[in-house]
């Protein structure tokens, strides 16, 4: 019976020895922040020692959204178990899925055409912009500036159009499957995405024009939650949050993968570290994606979407009725799935909050022995309390949302 | 031959106080801001310009349980969250309503495991249940008017 | 396979005993427990492995001896490689000592792996539960814990099912 866990009280016994004396003599104050809060993006629970109203240790308590997505994935085929990945980081559904469906690809080694990965950059961009506009929504709205909040969503919608276009879907799309897409993209799509990256980059500048030079908002960022280079770097910081601190890292340019090599942007660095300089990168971040889609729709190549390799893809459905084999093989993938080679592989993408990265483990069987996911959020979580370390509690609003933490993401 | 059409050129509007009661009711109903998962974002969504969830009275949502009436369940409920779920249902005032959105939080969704309570009507009770994963805003919208009609057939001693 | 990743896992191999491994251009280093600290001290300060990535477990229950694996990923930023750890914990009495003094983030990846696997790190500061709530009982994610828990409701065994759970029938 779920319902006899107390989890709301924490003794002083339990965490004494992450408070200072302080707090055990009674001389300062523990404050319970959340898990029902409005600005904790989700259900993050924190708890803060506080002087006055000065932060000197913060404690996080997760795991209020921990949804046993590793063990539910041990249990289902290689295909069943993308459903899954949509719904950890419901921000960055196509990135999940790019990222298993390369774990796969890695694994099974598995060919992709080149149109299916242009197809897939095309949309993991468009992903990342949805995701960057929930977070200047969201970040927004934490400082007071509710008319941000009503832009990004506009905006959005227009994403989530063109992903409902491609997959019939809004949020979770699983699009993206092993050795390609589900299907091809259609003839509609070009126009939508042309016309969306027609009208966006004056949008991004209405939003700078809200906020940038906003002396409500710059007060409220700038010299808050500084963090050095090397501290972002040894807390295993990644994604805006790290190079917000000036360290050049991003799995694309460093570390290619679906034919991002082809294209040309630039990876963009903050000078101080705070949550300012988060704020600038991810604006950046959104033009640079603008960039790469719309190279990759230049130069989008036609041909087949899907692997050639029946073993591991199901054969296109005009050939069931035709050709016996094609039946066979469609039977077999959607009856027991395909078996995977002993091994374990780890494949690493650059999600909008940082390093998303895959680990599954095979036992030679149709269903993942294991599958764990390295997720941005927890890392940069963890540094959370050496951020928080000196500031006000209004500011910890802002350096909350500026990590851009996803709760599902975090506790999985 | 009544009170209607001899007062009806006065201005005058008769009903039942029941009726005044509910209709009052369903016209400034205050959810809860309280997300849990991924419908949290729908939810949003369907607060914002495009949907504007205001138009039918959701003007403002509160995140202090004191001030709302409907508890939207947004997302997947885990065995952590359930006991926070139902101390913020047992601190809203009554009259209060619970609308379970999207799948996960009616029934478990595509998640059976030791983590996720199959169905928020474990622990609270649920008026209206929202399906899909997650709901499409005009989804959730449709479930928030399901309830108005249910509102507006409860007897005022209900909650009394 | 870089010059760097190459000449720490032979150092490492010769000196801790190692076994390497390759798979899909992924370099596993196979250690015993008692020398993981040292050898992420060397290979952080020798080798610039300066980053753990992620810190994670796989439990083969009734198909291998020892019956976990501890999975450590460290990264160098210098010269963009990868490399795996894989340290061997036994089922009686499942412990390891804690990398936390080495890499400040193994902090909440030793405590998810306490939380799910109940494997115990000698040395960290902190060890609570971190995801689950703090009365649970066991962890889930063994592979002898069943996956599913709970039959899928229907009309039929609708009220069966609903005799377990008082709490919303008022």
């Amino acid at each position: 019976m779920p319902i006899h866990y107390d989890v709301t009280s924490v003794t002083l016994d339990e965490i004494k020895n992450l408070v200072s004396d302080r707090a055990i003599t009674g001389e300062t104050m523990l404050l319970n922040m959340g898990p029902q809060h409005p600005s904790t993006h989700g259900v993050l629970r924190l708890l803060l020692e506080l002087d006055g109203e000065t932060i000197i240790t913060c404690i996080p308590d997760i795991g209020f959204l921990h949804t046993g997505i590793e063990k539910s994935m041990e249990g289902k085929t290689y295909q069943q178990a993308e459903v899954l990945t949509d719904r950890m980081d419901y921000l960055n559904t196509v990135g999940n899925n790019l990222a298993y469906c390369l774990a796969v690809e890695k694994l099974v080694e598995l060919d992709v055409p080149a149109r299916a990965q242009a197809i897939r950059v095309i949309l993991a961009e468009l992903q990342r912009i949805a995701s960057h506009l929930i977070w200047l929504a969201t970040q927004a709205l934490d400082l007071a500036a509710q008319s941000v909040f009503l832009y990004c969503f506009r905006e959005r919608e227009l994403i989530l159009d063109i992903f409902e276009l491609v997959s019939g879907q809004r949020m979770m799309t699983t699009f993206i499957r092993p050795g390609g897409l589900w299907r091809d993209v259609p003839e509609e799509f070009e126009t939508a995405v042309r016309d969306f990256l027609g009208h966006f980059p004056k949008r991004i500048e209405m939003y700078e024009g809200l906020l940038t030079k906003n002396p409500l908002f710059v007060d409220r960022t700038k010299g808050i939650a500084v963090v050095s280079g090397e501290e972002a770097v040894r807390w295993g910081m990644t994604g805006p949050s790290l190079r917000g601190s000036g360290v050049d890292y991003d799995l694309r340019k460093v570390n290619p993968y679906s034919g991002y090599e082809q294209y040309d942007f630039d990876v963009p660095l903050g000078e101080n570290g705070d949550v300012f300089s988060r704020y600038i990168i991810r604006i950046q971040e959104m033009r640079e994606s603008i960039h790469i889609i719309q190279q990759a729709m230049d130069k989008l190549p036609s041909g087949p979407v899907r692997s050639e390799n029946r073993k591991f893809v199901p054969p296109p459905r005009s050939e069931l009725g035709t050709s016996m084999e094609a039946l066979i093989h469609h039977f077999k993938l959607w009856t027991e799935g395909f078996d995977a080679p002993e091994g374990s592989v780890y494949v690493p993408v650059s999600s909008p909050r940082g390093e998303l990265g895959c680990l599954l483990e095979s036992d030679g069987g149709p269903k993942p022995y294991r599958a764990h996911w390295r997720t941005p959020s927890y890392a940069n979580l963890q540094a959370l309390p050496m951020m928080a370390e000196g500031h006000l509690v209004a500011d910890l609003v802002a350096i909350i949302g500026s990590i851009d933490i996803v709760l599902g993401d975090i506790d999985r | 031959m009544g009170l209607e059409e001899k007062a009806g050129n006065l201005g005058f509007v008769t009903t039942t106080l029941e009726n005044v009661v509910n209709w009052s009711r369903t016209r400034a109903m205050w959810p809860l801001l309280s997300g849990l998962a991924c419908c949290a974002i729908e939810m949003m969504a369907a607060q914002s310009a495009h949907y504007d969830m205001s138009r039918f009275g959701m003007e403002l949502m509160r995140a202090s349980p004191r001030q709302s009436d409907l508890l939207i369940v947004a997302g997947r409920v885990t065995n952590k969250m359930a006991p926070v779920l139902r101390r913020l249902y047992d601190q809203m005032p009554a009259p209060k309503w619970v609308l379970s959105m999207g799948d996960c939080a009616s029934n478990g969704g595509v998640f059976n495991n030791y983590a996720i309570i199959q169905g928020v009507d474990e622990v609270l009770p649920v008026d209206v249940y929202v399906a899909g994963c997650p709901p499409r805003p005009e989804a959730l919208i449709h479930g928030i008017l399901v309830l108005y009609d249910k509102v507006q057939q409860e007897g005022i001693t209900e909650w009394a | 396979m870089g010059n760097n990743l190459q000449k720490a896992a032979e150092i490492i191999q010769e000196k801790y005993n190692g076994e390497i491994n390759s798979f899909r251009d992924q370099i596993t280093l196979l250690l015993s427990k008692d020398s993981i600290v040292e050898v992420c001290q060397i290979l952080r300060d020798d080798f610039s492995f300066g980053v753990l990535v992620d810190e994670t477990v796989v439990d083969y229950w009734r198909r291998k001896e020892p019956r976990f694996q501890i999975v450590y990923q460290l990264h160098s930023r210098q010269h963009d490689e990868r490399i795996f750890l894989r340290t061997p914990v036994s089922d009686d009495d499942p412990f390891t000592s804690s990398v936390v003094s080495i890499y400040p983030n193994a902090n909440w990846y030793e405590r998810e792996i306490w939380d799910l696997f109940g494997i115990r790190f000698e040395g960290h500061p902190d060890l609570r539960r971190i995801l689950l709530p703090k009365g649970y009982q066991g962890h889930p994610l063994r592979k002898d814990v069943p996956i599913k828990v709970e039959e899928t409701r229907f009309t039929f065994n609708n009220d069966e099912l609903a005799r377990g759970k008082p709490l919303a029938k008022e």
